[in-house]
């Protein structure tokens, strides 16, 4: 499909009607007389009272791929088809601190995501995108604060004031030892580098998000819903915990903390989840430190429909799957939500299948009427019963990992590892039992399989790794390599000295072009790399 | 289930890939179908797996990639086999791999390929069988 054959984006449909079909005017929300209402503390039903109407969630879809033209490319689609907020996939040499030609990129440089290894490369993903006027969401932890010092440096050479950047950077390494292993350096130093990216941003870029504490990748590893909210918030609470290690205030940088989690198959649970993991937060913030204000009790929240529930047999299926994992992030109370292409499971969405994954998001805005009213399932018996007992089993978890001795100890030791990699393992029996139901997969299934249409194929260019590499031969000859030598020297130093912060000297190394691959190794000597515990 | 009783098995994850669930599962599952399984953990290079596969007289190698790097990785690391004079070791491999790319996977020398769709107790009964 050709971009001119799509229809343009410009016509912007009216926001959530606030009457029913048959005239009669919607409360932006119902709760009766004695009963906890949607914006009020512990904000159960929602951190807003207008919910939906008087704020849409923000559409953000993941994409990167391949080189940064191509990147810039698809970005430009997405905007003019109505996408409000970019969300960045790096190539995992980006996530983990090599360069393009280490050998450890040997395959990887530009498959799961774009290359960014140095600000040229940033500068061209962003050329001719205002970036005072978008919302940039990078999937980025180990390298975190060199892609975030990055934006800042791309913002800093547009001319675009830094206060005006809005965005996130996942920034939240303690879950990436657990699930998704794009760890670089050890624990300590690297709650550190965070608690660096979260003050900075706080000065420099207020309206930016530096962390965004996701729960979803353990559960996409294999853990239930409980065990997801639980990991997620004890994470939240040991970042807390180090900012006030650094003198920080919480009434402040709590405002600019943010969840990230996925959302399966079962409506209710879900919806029950984030009820639930809004009232937990609000009181840990309220009633262990002392937070007052509202704002900064707020748990806010984005969502990815669709992961591992998401099947490669007879993708078209997965649409469906998306469609109701969408309708419960958005009872839910979800602030942004992503919703996984049909093909997710097996390659890098097409256009056509990542146009799908748009639409079923806005079908769900504009057509189905969902956001008329804030927390439509508050008040239901079940799921306000359903809520009551997620909180509980939660809170459960929460002490449980408290009494092993915190969620560091328990990620130095493998024990979070090893739980996950069982939770996995009897999510996986359990569906090969034919006891978790997967339609056309463990039952239903085809008997033809030759007959599966796996529908259009996306085709990665086999010479991206070699242009990539090519262009950073390029930089490496024309850079001022004294420039360098002085911006990764004075990183060092600013490394090795824990009272400073070393964002700014992060930023100067941008300014200069070193590479990713050169600032990681930097960090590397002064506070050395993580031994992954390996325990089964 | 004893099916793997006295196989020596090394799971390993070759690239820079995190998702580290899938060889979790399958290290798990072998151990519990009586084979010895030595797992590498995350980020090793063709070149260190081979080495571990081989000083540690494994019957089979599986490999779990997600990241579609597989083609570059599988080559280098049948490679790295051949010049360590590792090729009596059986080859196999797991992940996100599309169906287009099984053919020449195989001709470089994989023994075969398990998906996630696959059930746990086929992977094992495939794996008894090619284990002779």
């Amino acid at each position: 499909m050709s971009i001119e054959t799509l229809d343009s984006g410009l016509n912007q449909p009216p926001h959530p009607r606030s009457e029913t079909s048959f005239g009669v005017p919607i409360p932006a929300f119902i709760a009766p007389e004695g009963t906890e209402a949607p914006g009020q503390y512990p904000f159960t039903r929602g951190i807003f009272p207008t919910g939906y109407r008087s704020k849409l969630w923000t559409f953000r879809q993941y994409s990167g791929f391949g080189s940064a033209e191509e990147t810039n490319e698809r970005y430009k689609f997405l905007l003019d088809n109505g996408t409000t907020g970019l969300s960045v996939a790096l190539d995992l040499p980006t996530q983990c601190g090599y360069d393009p030609d280490d050998v450890m990129s040997l395959g990887e440089v530009g498959k799961v995501g774009v290359s960014m290894f140095s600000l040229t490369e940033a500068e061209t993903v962003f050329r001719d995108l205002d970036l005072s006027r978008i919302s940039t969401s990078f999937t980025i932890n180990g390298t975190a604060a060199i892609i975030y010092a990055m934006y800042v440096a791309v913002a800093d050479k547009q001319g675009v004031p830094r206060e005006k950047l809005t965005g996130t950077i996942q920034n939240d390494i303690l879950k990436e030892y657990v699930a998704r292993g794009t760890w670089i350096f050890p624990v300590r130093p690297s709650m550190r580098l965070i608690a660096d990216t979260i003050l900075f941003s706080n000065k420099e870029t207020p309206r930016f998000n530096p962390i965004s504490i996701a729960g979803a990748h353990v559960r996409d590893a294999g853990c239930s819903a409980v065990e997801e909210m639980a990991y997620t918030l004890a994470n939240g609470l040991a970042y807390v915990d180090e900012l006030l290690r650094h003198g920080a205030d919480a009434n402040s940088f709590a405002k600019r903390l943010s969840f990230f989690f996925y959302v399966h198959m079962d409506l209710f649970e879900e919806v029950a989840k984030f009820r639930a993991g809004r009232r937990i937060w609000a009181r840990l913030m309220k009633e262990r430190y002392g937070i007052t204000d509202e704002k900064a009790q707020m748990f806010r929240f984005g969502v990815v429909c669709g992961g591992s529930s998401l099947t490669g047999v007879q993708p078209y299926n997965n649409i469906a799957r998306v469609s109701i994992e969408t309708m419960a992030a958005v009872m839910g109370g979800a602030q942004s939500i992503f919703t996984c292409a049909y093909d997710e499971a097996f390659q890098i969405p097409t256009e056509f299948s990542a146009e799908i994954a748009l639409r079923t998001q806005q079908i769900i805005a504009h057509e189905s009427g969902v956001g008329k009213s804030v927390d439509p399932l508050g008040g239901s018996h079940y799921v306000e019963w359903l809520t009551d007992k997620t909180e509980e089993e939660i809170l459960k978890v929460m002490a449980s990992l408290d009494t092993y001795g915190g969620v560091e100890k328990a990620i130095e030791d493998g024990y979070l590892q090893m739980r996950i990699a069982e939770a996995a393992l009897a999510r996986k029996r359990k569906k090969d039992s034919g006891e978790t139901v997967v339609v056309g997969e463990n039952y239903f299934a085809h008997q033809d399989s030759s007959a599966v249409d796996y529908g259009e194929v996306f085709k990665s260019d086999p010479t991206t790794e070699a242009r990539i590499r090519e262009r950073l031969m390029t930089l490496r000859k024309t850079r001022d390599q004294a420039k360098v030598a002085s911006a990764l020297a004075a990183l060092e130093a600013a490394a090795r000295t824990p009272a400073v912060n070393v964002m700014s000297s992060l930023v100067e190394c941008c300014h200069a072009y070193a590479t990713v691959g050169e600032m990681v190794t930097t960090l590397k000597d002064c506070w050395g790399e993580f031994a992954e515990p390996v325990r089964l | 289930m004893s099916k793997l009783h006295g196989k020596r098995i090394v799971i390993a994850k070759p690239g820079l890939d995190g998702h580290d669930v899938g060889a979790k599962i399958i290290s798990l599952t072998l151990r519990d179908a009586g084979a010895d399984v030595i797992y590498t953990g995350l980020r090793k290079t063709p070149d260190y797996i081979a080495r571990v596969a081989i000083d540690e007289g494994a019957d089979a190698l599986g490999l779990s990639i997600l990241s579609g790097s597989h083609n570059a990785l599988v080559a280098a690391t049948m490679d790295a086999l051949r010049r360590l004079g590792g090729t009596d070791i059986k080859v196999f491999l797991g992940g996100t791999i599309p169906a287009e790319d099984h053919q020449g996977l195989k001709d470089l020398g994989i023994a075969a390929i398990y998906t996630a769709e696959m059930k746990l107790n086929d992977v094992v009964s495939s794996l008894a069988e090619k284990l002779g």
